[in-house]
């Protein structure tokens, strides 16, 4: 028997006596003859510890991580400093082989962790309420459209900035071509930020929500009141989507009037670990609570009147309301919250401002010295956060290669959204001058 | 006393448990741009010491498949090996950013592939995608290839999911997600689908069936072969539903039976951890003539090497950023490799045995509504000779006897459901324990009700007053200092 099961072969034997059958096969007889699969599945096995060790150290050396190569990738994923004390608290049995708190007077932990992580982010985004995560930024974002179409009767369409991550933009596309609802891309003016102008053009009395990324995707600092107003002037909720690192220092979104706010968690103390698991953030007024998708913790009482935490306005959810329900999720992503919460928490007031306030100026420092090698022309003049995008005098795709064979993930090559010839680069507080400047001199020698 | 404050209470004006080295370029001033800066950001201020003693004494309040037992049925809830943690730390696996380009990858892509094609094999399905973020999500995934399949062939009427009352909730939630109609069809008294009813519910609009087998009663549809003809014949197209598969590994397969899509739950079956709720992973798998609407990119290999394939015009497209949740495969690539071939059957086998040796003995003190060999799980409908016993008071009480309650009230079509699923991974000595304490239970509810009714006792808080939670509405600290003011 495996060495992950408990029972030996004499306590089956006493199992089966126990029920009063004779072998195992009698627990399968239900399975009709000619739908029993027959032979061995082929997978190999059972690998020892020491043997997946060496299979999975083989497939690790073929790869080459971040600390082979210096990270200037940014678009959406982003590589901060992630705090120690981070991964020694999600270690722990007593969260991450827990359950879904439902049974609430032993999950207090959970739904304490929840409970803080939804007061962390209404502090951090300005908004009334948050829910306990979902899947990613993509997923808020979707759902955050879907929430804009239900509450505006007879809508059909909604507005989203072309600034708006190619793969959230995808997840929408997706999402509302199956429910037969049109997305309208607003796109961006010559200094990169979204054209309300031509947003103008394109509302209709069915038009639910606009939403707008900010910083948006080509690193370029949005105009959020100008979104607020469009939105008021023509009846939508305004949806931002947030760098929820850039909110040390830029305008808390709810101070500007936004309706709904989304991001995605991963910059929050979450490692690259290649595209997930991450976290889906969103934060709302209280009044659009109840439309709310998702897991929400409340603070309540115990039957001794003690402070308790837990599961509140399930009758929104899928479990309750089947077809009825505000959307079809049924988990969160708990873990990836907690480590949201850990990290601002370890950072606390001072230190979210200080994160972004270094990666904010390391990525000045890195587009000046780099438009000085006369190399690069700059994109768009209006203010950027951590992320910009630079035109290149010579080919990217080759630039990008050169610069993995010198040690650095030299950025995200723009063709793929239409713009050849145009390079985004990310640069966070963990990027040192040294590696800036070494950067620069390698972009040099291979121009 | 049980630790309850919050982190907002710790905290102390000027402390922090970060460290950063000095900023060693130019500050800048966003201020002098004109972008609008905010005043105020009320984070909480907690040393390193102080943030690690409120998180330890916050997660003592948590039970834990470390710490027990946990027989929820339809969760799956087995034992979540150590080495699948190691692996998924590993930094050359899981230091790598999703836009690296291919050639930095082939590591992982060569792992991610080998995974796939242990799922193909276990499940019997043609091709994958790790796509899905859940089991939610890997439904929704494969209810809209099934509406993109009418769709490109010029079905576009056919917009009815019909389902049994018994499945899980997120069914009927996905397929209103994914734009379809939704009709419920009456179960039979085994939870199995009704073939006259689902006859009689069949039209020209019939898009597709969602079934989970073995069903939401742990019982396998034996005439499934029969159901499948039905909906196959009436031009349907057939979803299974992934959350049962830890009865039938190496016995038994989706594919084989002929569903056409489906998911499964990694945190289920392949024991990645719940991590209080998530993440988990919802793998799809189709059969090949639906392999050209996967959501993209495909990850393919070719002459040796391995690739994210975009070119799949007839996509559904992306339901996710990015590939999935990487971190996850890689427990679930750890935890099949540790199982192998042998492994996983005998992790069904014993998951059946664990439930058939409960359900005999427990039958005896609690109404078994169905009698009959069950798969991995089994529901039993409340005490024999205390019938007025609420399935909640039941579920309280076993707290109280350091076991993790089952799953309660579903399915929906059983009357004060209680649903035990035990897995492979629980010893017989702990079945024992635990259904001794489910017959003390039963004698207590005779003899001293109210200590069912008070239950729990011993917790960390008594018992949970959740109206009164959506009543107030506290969801976040600064309500809290509202309320109190």
């Amino acid at each position: 028997m495996h060495r992950y099961i408990p029972t030996s072969s004499a306590l089956v034997e006493e199992m089966l006596k126990d029920i009063g059958i004779s072998s195992i096969d009698e627990l399968f007889v239900d399975i009709p003859q000619e739908l029993r699969f027959k032979g061995d599945l082929n997978i190999p096995g059972a690998l020892s510890e020491l043997e997946l060790l060496r299979k999975t150290a083989d497939f690790a050396s073929k790869n080459k991580s971040t600390d082979d190569l210096t990270c200037f990738l940014g678009a959406g994923v982003y590589d901060h400093f992630v705090p120690l004390v981070i991964d020694h608290v999600i270690s722990r049995s007593e969260f991450y082989t827990s359950y879904t708190p439902y049974q609430a007077e032993v999950a207090q932990g959970t739904l304490q962790a929840i409970f803080e992580y939804q007061s962390l982010v209404a502090e951090l985004t300005g908004m009334e309420v948050s829910n306990a995560s979902m899947y990613d930024g993509s997923n808020a974002a979707i759902e955050a459209a879907f929430l804009s179409l239900a509450s505006k009767r007879k809508s059909d369409n909604i507005l989203v900035s072309e600034g708006l991550h190619p793969e959230v933009k995808g997840v929408i596309k997706t999402y509302c071509h199956f429910r037969d609802i049109e997305v309208h891309f607003v796109p961006l003016k010559e200094n990169g930020r979204t054209d309300y102008e031509k947003a103008a053009e394109l509302v209709n009395d069915q038009s639910a929500s606009i939403m707008v990324q900010n910083p948006n995707f080509y690193g370029v600092i949005e105009d959020i009141p100008a979104m607020v107003d469009f939105a008021k002037e023509n009846k939508l909720m305004s949806i931002d989507y947030v760098d929820p690192i850039s909110l040390g220092l830029l305008e808390a979104p709810g101070n500007q009037g936004v309706d709904i706010v989304v991001a995605d968690g991963q910059s929050l103390g979450n490692g690259l670990n290649y595209g997930g698991p991450y976290l889906g953030i969103m934060a709302l007024k209280k009044k659009d609570v109840r439309k709310m998708p998702g897991r929400l913790v409340g603070l309540t009482k115990d039957a001794e009147g003690d402070r308790a935490f837990v599961l509140t306005l399930q009758a929104r959810e899928q479990h309750i309301r089947r077809f009825k329900a505000t959307s079809n999720i049924c988990s969160n992503q708990s873990l990836n919250m907690l480590v949201a919460s850990i990290y601002l928490v370890a950072l606390g007031k001072k230190g979210l401002r200080e994160v972004a306030l270094q990666s904010a100026s390391k990525a000045a420092y890195l587009k000046k010295e780099l438009i000085a090698t006369g190399h690069f022309e700059e994109v768009y003049s209006s203010p950027l956060f951590k992320e910009f995008s630079l035109k290149y005098k010579g080919d990217v795709k080759e630039l990008l290669k050169g610069l993995e064979e010198e040690g650095f993930l030299g950025g995200f090559n723009l063709a793929s959204c239409g713009r050849e010839g145009e390079l985004l680069i990310a640069v966070t507080e963990k990027r040192t001058k040294a590696e800036m400047d070494a950067y620069v001199d390698a972009v040099r020698r291979l121009s | 006393m049980t630790y309850n404050r919050l982190i907002f209470e710790n905290s102390v004006p000027g402390k922090y448990a970060y460290s950063l080295p000095e900023l060693d370029v130019p500050e800048v001033n966003l201020a002098d741009e004109d972008v609008p800066l905010r005043e105020d950001l009320d984070l909480p201020e907690v040393s390193e010491g102080d943030l690690i003693r409120h998180y330890l004494n916050m997660s003592l309040n948590n039970y834990s498949i470390d710490k027990g037992f946990y027989p929820l049925g339809s969760c799956t809830m087995k034992y979540n090996p150590k080495i699948n943690e190691n692996i998924a730390r590993i930094p050359g696996l899981a230091k790598l950013h999703p836009y690296q380009p291919n050639s930095t990858v082939q590591g992982s892509l060569a792992l991610l592939y080998e995974l796939q094609e242990y799922l193909a094999e276990v499940s019997g399905m043609d091709a994958m995608s790790l796509q899905p973020a859940a089991g939610a999500h890997g439904e929704l995934a494969g209810l809209m290839i099934i509406k993109r399949y009418h769709e490109l062939r010029g079905d576009d009427h056919r917009n009815v999911i019909i389902l049994p009352d018994s499945a899980h909730g997120t069914n009927p939630a996905t397929a209103a997600m994914a734009g379809f109609k939704v009709v419920e069809v009456a179960s039979d008294e085994e939870g199995s689908v009704d073939v006259e009813e689902l006859k009689a519910a069949i039209d020209e609009n019939l898009a597709g069936l969602m079934l989970t087998n073995p069903n939401t009663l742990g019982l396998f549809e034996s005439h499934i072969e029969e159901v499948a003809q039905i909906i196959h014949d009436a031009g349907g197209l057939l979803y299974y539903d992934g959350a049962n598969m830890n009865a039938i590994m190496g016995k038994a397969r989706p594919g084989d039976m002929g569903f056409d899509v489906m998911h499964f739950n990694v945190h289920k079956t392949f024991s990645t951890p719940h991590g209080g709720g998530g993440p988990g992973g919802g793998p799809i798998g189709v059969k090949e003539f639906l392999k050209p609407y996967l959501p993209v990119p495909v990850l393919e290999k070719t002459d040796e090497k391995y690739i994210l394939n975009y070119d799949y015009p007839d996509s559904i497209g992306k339901m996710k950023a990015f590939f999935g949740n990487y971190g996850i495969m890689l427990r679930a690539f750890s935890y099949i490799s540790t199982m192998g071939s042998e492994g996983l059957r005998n992790a069904s086998e014993m998951a059946v045995l664990n439930a058939n040796y409960m359900m005999h003995r427990l039958k005896k003190t609690y109404n078994l509504p169905i009698e009959k060999v069950c798969k991995h799980e089994f529901v039993l409908s409340g005490i024999k000779d205390s019938p007025k016993t609420t399935t909640l008071d039941i579920a309280k009480r076993l707290l109280d006897y350091g076991f993790h309650a089952p799953t309660v009230y579903f399915p929906l079509i059983i009357p004060e459901a209680m649903m035990i699923e035990p897995t492979e991974t629980e010893s017989k000595a702990t079945l024992d324990k635990f259904m001794e304490a489910l017959e003390a239970i039963a004698k207590e509810a005779v003899e001293s009700p109210e200590l069912l009714a008070e239950a729990p006792h011993t917790t960390p808080v008594r018992r949970v007053d959740e109206v009164h939670a959506a009543k107030a509405l506290i969801l976040t600290y600064k309500d809290m200092l509202n309320e109190e003011n």
